[in-house]
């Protein structure tokens, strides 16, 4: 280790047990780049790779390139970072099912259009644009229709927002914990910056009627799932969304339009949006009663609970993302909350006996993913991980015990408690209850 | 043109939508329809029975449609796999036992049974039965819960006032939070 630059310095940073460092770090000493050396040369000093040769200039320096596509693809060498676990066939490639984003292969705050999680309930519809509208009726002055290039004309509005999946880590609601990944454990959440018309501005062009209180919201999908929002959120930040991260709406998620109900459970966010009808009271449909309610203690039901809570996850390390050897690493994570900004995130190597505060990544936004990192000097020894997300109301991520004990175990959606990782000595992250 | 609106709108999203109505004009491209037109889109079924078509279902008719159209997804019966159970399950909801939830333990309105079954099943040819078929299918799927008789015929009258057992365990939580 003679050679690890600032080792002093680094090793006096310890601001939670087993080795959490100053999140400042990397960037006090000058930006990314030295916080980069810094931390090659931790693991350097552990096992700096020998290279036999010398440098040599590699053949696709010395071969012409490919030649322009029209949409260009990831690198074949990125084969792996694929959306799944994909679901049993059981009716022959039709039906219900779900693609989960691969959480641990991504860094940063939007997920790509072709790795967005995907839950759908009788498959993705070919919608041609030229023949699909929307419809708006019920207790409106005058109901109305907008074909997509009517809407395409109208004033865009843009938001970065995650979309979740009510469903998504109810796994953890499990007695023993799962062996899975950040993806298949979490992977029903993506984030990306949405952009369409304002649904108060088409609204108002219908003209609500003052008794109007939800409306019920329904796809052009096999399934012409159907869901009721409250009339306040409709007026508040709800969209039509036409682009998904620049282009159009990708079929998976609703293609030519989708609702976009920043912060509200997944669901809601009706893909291929075709109707809209304003009610006086909510329409109690199969995905609001029978599905996305949660049974709570006392056989209770507890329905329309609406926004997702504070959540956070720890994509590095993190089972299949293991450790090599001891050093200077970076923890890295996602946190959202379906009720406004991150305002911190905590991360503890110990299990929950010490706690630090992890920097967050600009832009930090309401309702979207927020990226956050801590240094950390893995020792080699068994460690558990956890991160906790704390919202801008102050809400804190519960731990398991918290959450169950609050709710039961039955509850099957809106699980959002803290998540552990085992580190074990040889470097693998296995998920863990601690 | 548009610089007056696009203001508008994101006051709209700052949460502000006092106002909106009348600062954000917008371009007017929506095609009127008259409520006539738009039923052939109307799905939406109350849990008050509003929006119910005509056409009535017995219990018998029910199980021929079940044998021919759902079986083999639902189960003889409907006890299930490969899909869903839509009988039994009563009594598990208490309790640490695993829930078993269907049409007869959880469902709170039996109205939702005529929407999503009209909406979406069969699976594969969804929206191709007739009205009296999804009532009698509907009838069927409640019978084999024992909630209402053999000879029962459900119609837009009599099946919004089929009480559902588990009805009274749901409670709206919005604008609330659970813990
Ligand atoms: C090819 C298989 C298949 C057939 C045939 C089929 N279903 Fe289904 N059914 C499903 C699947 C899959 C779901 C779950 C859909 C989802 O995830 O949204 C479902 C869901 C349901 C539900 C909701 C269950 C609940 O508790 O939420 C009902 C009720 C239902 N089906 C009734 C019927 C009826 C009545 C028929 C016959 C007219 C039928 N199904 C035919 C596959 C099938």
């Amino acid at each position: 280790m003679s050679n690890d630059l600032n080792t002093k310095d680094l090793d006096t940073e310890q601001v939670a047990g087993n080795g959490l460092l100053d999140r400042r770090l990397f960037l006090r000493q000058g930006g990314g780049l030295i916080g980069a050396v810094g931390m090659a040369a931790g693991l350097a000093g552990y096992s700096r790779p020998v290279h036999a040769e010398t440098l040599v200039v590699p053949d696709w320096t010395k071969t012409p390139g490919a030649w322009l596509q029209g949409y260009t693809q990831p690198s074949k060498f990125e084969g792996k970072v694929v959306r799944g676990p994909l679901p049993n066939n059981l009716y022959n490639g039709i039906g219900p099912g779900n693609a989960r984003t691969p959480l641990q292969y991504l860094d940063g705050m939007i997920t790509p259009n072709g790795l967005h999680y995907e839950r759908s309930h009788n498959g993705i519809p070919d919608i041609d644009p030229a023949g699909h509208q929307l419809l708006i009726h019920g207790l409106v002055k005058r109901p109305l229709t907008f074909t997509v290039e009517a809407l395409s004309r109208y004033p865009m509005t843009s938001r970065i927002s995650f979309v979740e999946c009510a469903g998504n880590s109810g796994g953890m609601y499990a007695a023993t914990p799962a062996d899975g990944t950040a993806q298949s454990l979490h992977g029903l959440v993506s984030c990306a910056e949405w952009t369409g018309v304002s649904l108060a501005m088409l609204l108002e062009e219908a003209g609500v009627d003052p008794t109007a209180k939800w409306l019920v919201a329904e796809g052009a999908d096999a399934a012409a799932m159907s869901r009721s929002v409250p009339i306040g959120k409709a007026l508040d930040d709800a969209m039509v969304a036409l682009y998904q991260n620049g282009e159009r709406v990708r079929p998976s998620n609703g293609y030519p339009m989708r609702l976009l109900l920043p912060g509200y459970q997944g669901n809601m966010n009706v893909k291929w949006l075709r109707r809209i009808k304003l009610l006086r009271e909510p329409a109690m449909t199969k995905d609001e009663t029978s599905k996305y309610s949660l049974l709570v203690k006392d056989g209770k039901v507890a329905q329309f609970n609406f926004p997702m809570d504070a959540k956070s996850v720890i994509t590095k390390p993190s089972p299949g993302i293991n450790m090599t050897a001891p050093g200077l690493y970076e923890i890295s994570g996602i946190a959202w909350s379906g009720h406004g900004k991150v305002a911190k995130v905590e991360v503890t190597a110990d299990g929950g006996k010490s706690w630090a505060p992890a920097a967050l990544s600009d832009p930090v936004l309401s309702k979207a993913i927020t990226r956050f990192r801590i240094p950390w000097r893995w020792s080699g020894a068994p460690a558990i991980l956890q991160s906790r997300a704390i919202d801008e109301t102050g809400y804190v991520q519960p731990t398991r015990e918290a959450q169950i004990a609050a709710r039961g175990s039955r509850a099957a959606y809106h699980c959002n408690l803290i998540t552990s990782w085992g580190v074990a000595a040889n470097g693998e992250v296995k998920h863990v209850y601690a | 043109m548009f610089t007056r609106n696009i203001a508008a709108i994101s006051v709209a999203a700052l949460g502000f939508t006092v106002g909106l109505a009348s600062a954000a004009e917008s371009p007017g491209l929506g095609q009127p329809i008259t409520e006539k037109e738009a039923a052939a889109w109307d799905l939406s079924i109350g849990p008050d029975g509003v929006g119910l078509p005509a056409g009535r279902g017995t219990v018998k008719r029910g199980e021929e449609v079940y044998l021919e159209k759902c079986q083999g997804c639902h189960g003889e019966t409907g006890v299930g796999t490969p899909s869903d159970k839509l009988v039994g399950g009563q009594g598990t909801l208490m309790g640490d036992q695993a829930p078993v939830k269907t049409v007869g333990s959880f469902w709170p309105y039996a109205t939702t049974l005529f929407d999503y079954i009209r909406r979406a099943m069969p699976l594969a040819e969804p929206q191709t039965m007739s009205d009296s078929d999804v009532y009698a299918v509907s009838a069927y799927v409640l019978n084999l819960n024992g909630i209402i008789g053999p000879r029962a015929v459900m119609d837009a009258k009599s099946l919004p006032k089929v009480k559902m057992p588990n009805r009274d365990n749901f409670y709206i939580v919005y604008p609330g939070q659970i813990k």
